[in-house]
């Protein structure tokens, strides 16, 4: 490579610069820290300075009373997400596609995209009050078609299931989008074949629309693998409360209980330490199938 | 004969019947998404007395602006709204600079920017791997930025996902443009900011959109990084007011009360003002980032 060429380059090199600087310090830094979780940590001896003590924290973590109940929470929320909010967004998908009214398409569109912009604390804020059982709206419904009052974010049986169904609320809609790209991706060629061959509606959408999206089903599926230990710390943060920790605790409220409010720096290092590597272990493995599968690229 | 135009006949009818209730069902799907806002809002407007009991459904009752007034008379308010003013001003500079800073080498040819790969690599690999809450935690810490309004600004700058929205629409424009601007002698900065980014629009809007989101909704940062509640954003504040503070969640008799300026008009005001600026903008942007977010995801 000649000189001038080397030189033309120098710009690009220096536009990197601020952004890698700032991945460096906080996320690869962090990363080194995680030898945390091989220690006493105490945070006046620095990262590198307190005592080690090998295992020490995960076998502390492992004899904890409460920890398969949480691993099996986190699990269980974070599948039912991953399932439901792939299946609820293609079968909305396939009928946004049937509206032929295009203000009506639009505007449906509009408003199932926008809860996606909201916090969970908008969204908790409301829900907490939309479910109470003494003032909110869904327990007055309910009490007008003879139901019993529910105490949804207080009941370990409601509760997982208000998590599943509100996260599926807040994003299916969002999650339309690439599917609608897909749909309006397949050939016209396809449907006027089938129509030819006596294909009514319901049949093309059976043989034609859904083999059409199958691609795009299967590389969300594969990229959804590496969440399976996202259970979606905001969201059970900000509904969550003691009564319901034992269907409603997850990896990561329990790694900011342990850590940030009990100071135990070291096993809640070592629980985050195991959800990076298995978190780690998947998404690699998703991009791979990915590429495999659909010859998916990031970049 | 006969059988099958009665057969047609029933097919249309089968077929009008979908489209009438895939509209209503669609229709009503969408109203589901708007409605809880709606009824938030109609609580806010509500007097105590018809809030707390229970009356008030789609429309406020005894209309009032008084939970709005006891709010903006709030000192706590006020100070976290304008850190949150602070933060939403530096934060999307700073984001949106860097988000645009590192896209630009990247959606170069390897044989345009030397190690091209490996820094690719780099900014992918956060999002593989991450140190986890209390390691970065630490950092944070160490660095001093602790109650600054820095802790809200930088440690988050860099989102690898924006990048890569940019950099695989970067790489689809068309490379004659640039190329005859590098030969009449034009730097890599001149064609960034005047060939580029013109050119870019749809995925900028997109990226400012979530930038902007990203930063009026972020409350954990402000709750671990900041010591005083002075310091809180708005979003942090409202954490506290609206959840951690609601005797609802953990109280399944509990009742407002009928004071002057019951809780729940008031928390439901503040619902309502937090989640207004995103209510402003998200129709001005929403036609761009669908577009954006699809060409953004278009392999070149």
């Amino acid at each position: 490579m000649s000189m001038q060429k080397l030189r033309q380059q120098v710009p690009l090199h220096l536009m990197l610069v601020p952004g890698i600087l700032v991945l460096l310090v906080f996320c690869y830094y962090p990363m080194a820290g995680i030898v945390i979780a091989f220690q006493k940590f105490i945070p006046i001896k620095g990262l590198f300075g307190s005592d080690w003590i090998g295992f020490g924290n995960f076998r502390y973590v492992l004899k904890m009373p409460d920890i398969w109940q949480v691993l099996y929470n986190t699990v269980f929320i974070a599948s039912m997400k991953i399932v439901l909010g792939m299946i609820v967004p293609i079968i909305i998908a396939i009928l946004l596609n049937e509206l032929k009214v295009m203000f009506i398409k639009r505007g449906v569109q509009t408003l199932i995209y926008l809860p996606h912009f909201m916090s969970w604390v908008i969204l908790g804020g409301i829900l907490v009050d939309v479910l109470s059982p003494s003032e909110g709206i869904v327990n007055q419904l309910m009490q007008a078609f003879g139901l019993d009052t529910v105490f949804f974010l207080g009941s370990n049986n409601w509760f997982p299931s208000v998590l599943i169904v509100s996260d599926v609320w807040k994003e299916f809609g969002f999650s339309t989008i690439v599917f609608l790209a897909a749909i309006t991706g397949i050939n016209p060629a396809l449907y006027e074949a089938a129509i030819v061959d006596g294909a009514n509606h319901m049949r093309q959408m059976w043989h034609v629309t859904l083999p059409g999206m199958v691609p795009i089903i299967v590389l969300m599926a594969t990229l959804s693998l590496g969440n399976v230990l996202n259970a979606g710390f905001d969201q059970v943060f900000n509904l969550y409360s003691p009564s319901v920790y034992q269907s409603g605790d997850i990896l990561d409220t329990l790694i900011y209980r342990i850590g940030l409010l009990d100071a135990q720096f070291g096993v809640a290092t070592a629980i985050g330490l195991f959800k990076s590597v298995v978190s780690f272990v998947l998404i690699a493995l998703s991009y791979f199938l990915a590429y495999r599968l659909v010859n998916y690229r990031i970049f | 004969m006969k059988g099958r135009t009665a057969m047609l006949h029933q097919a249309s009818f089968a077929r009008k019947a979908f489209i009438v209730g895939n509209y209503l069902f669609l229709i009503s799907l969408s109203l589901l998404c708007l409605l809880p806002l709606v009824q938030v809002l109609s609580i806010s407007f509500s007097s105590s007395s018809a809030a707390s009991a229970g009356l008030v459904q789609l429309l406020p009752v005894d209309f009032t602006f008084s939970s709005y007034a006891y709010i903006m008379q709030k000192k706590e308010f006020i100070a976290s709204f304008l850190v949150t003013l602070q933060r939403f001003g530096l934060g999307f500079l700073i984001s949106m600079s860097l988000a645009v800073l590192s896209a630009y080498p990247l959606s170069k040819e390897q044989k345009d920017l030397k190690g091209r790969s490996v820094y690719a690599w780099f900014f992918v690999f956060t999002i593989l791997f991450s140190g986890g809450l209390i390691p970065t935690y630490m950092v944070v810490s160490q660095t001093g930025l602790v109650d600054t309004i820095w802790a809200l600004v930088i440690p988050g700058a860099v989102s690898v996902f924006n990048v890569i929205l940019l950099l695989n629409f970067f790489r689809g424009l068309p490379k004659e443009v640039e190329e005859s601007a590098f030969m009449d002698g034009a730097g890599h900065w001149t064609v960034l900011c005047r060939m580029i980014l013109p050119m870019s629009m749809p995925v900028l809007a997109t990226v400012a959109l979530f930038t902007m989101v990203f930063h009026w909704n972020s409350w954990f940062d402000g709750l671990i990084y900041m010591n005083f509640p002075q310091n809180y954003p708005l979003s942090t504040y409202l954490q506290l007011m609206v959840i951690n503070s609601n005797p609802m969640k953990t109280d399944p008799n509990h009742l407002s009360g009928i004071l002057e300026i019951s809780e729940r008009t008031t928390r439901s005001a503040q619902i309502f003002l937090g989640a207004l600026p995103i209510l402003i903008v998200y129709p001005f942007l929403q036609r761009f980032f669908v577009k954006g977010i699809v060409l953004g995801s278009v392999k070149g």
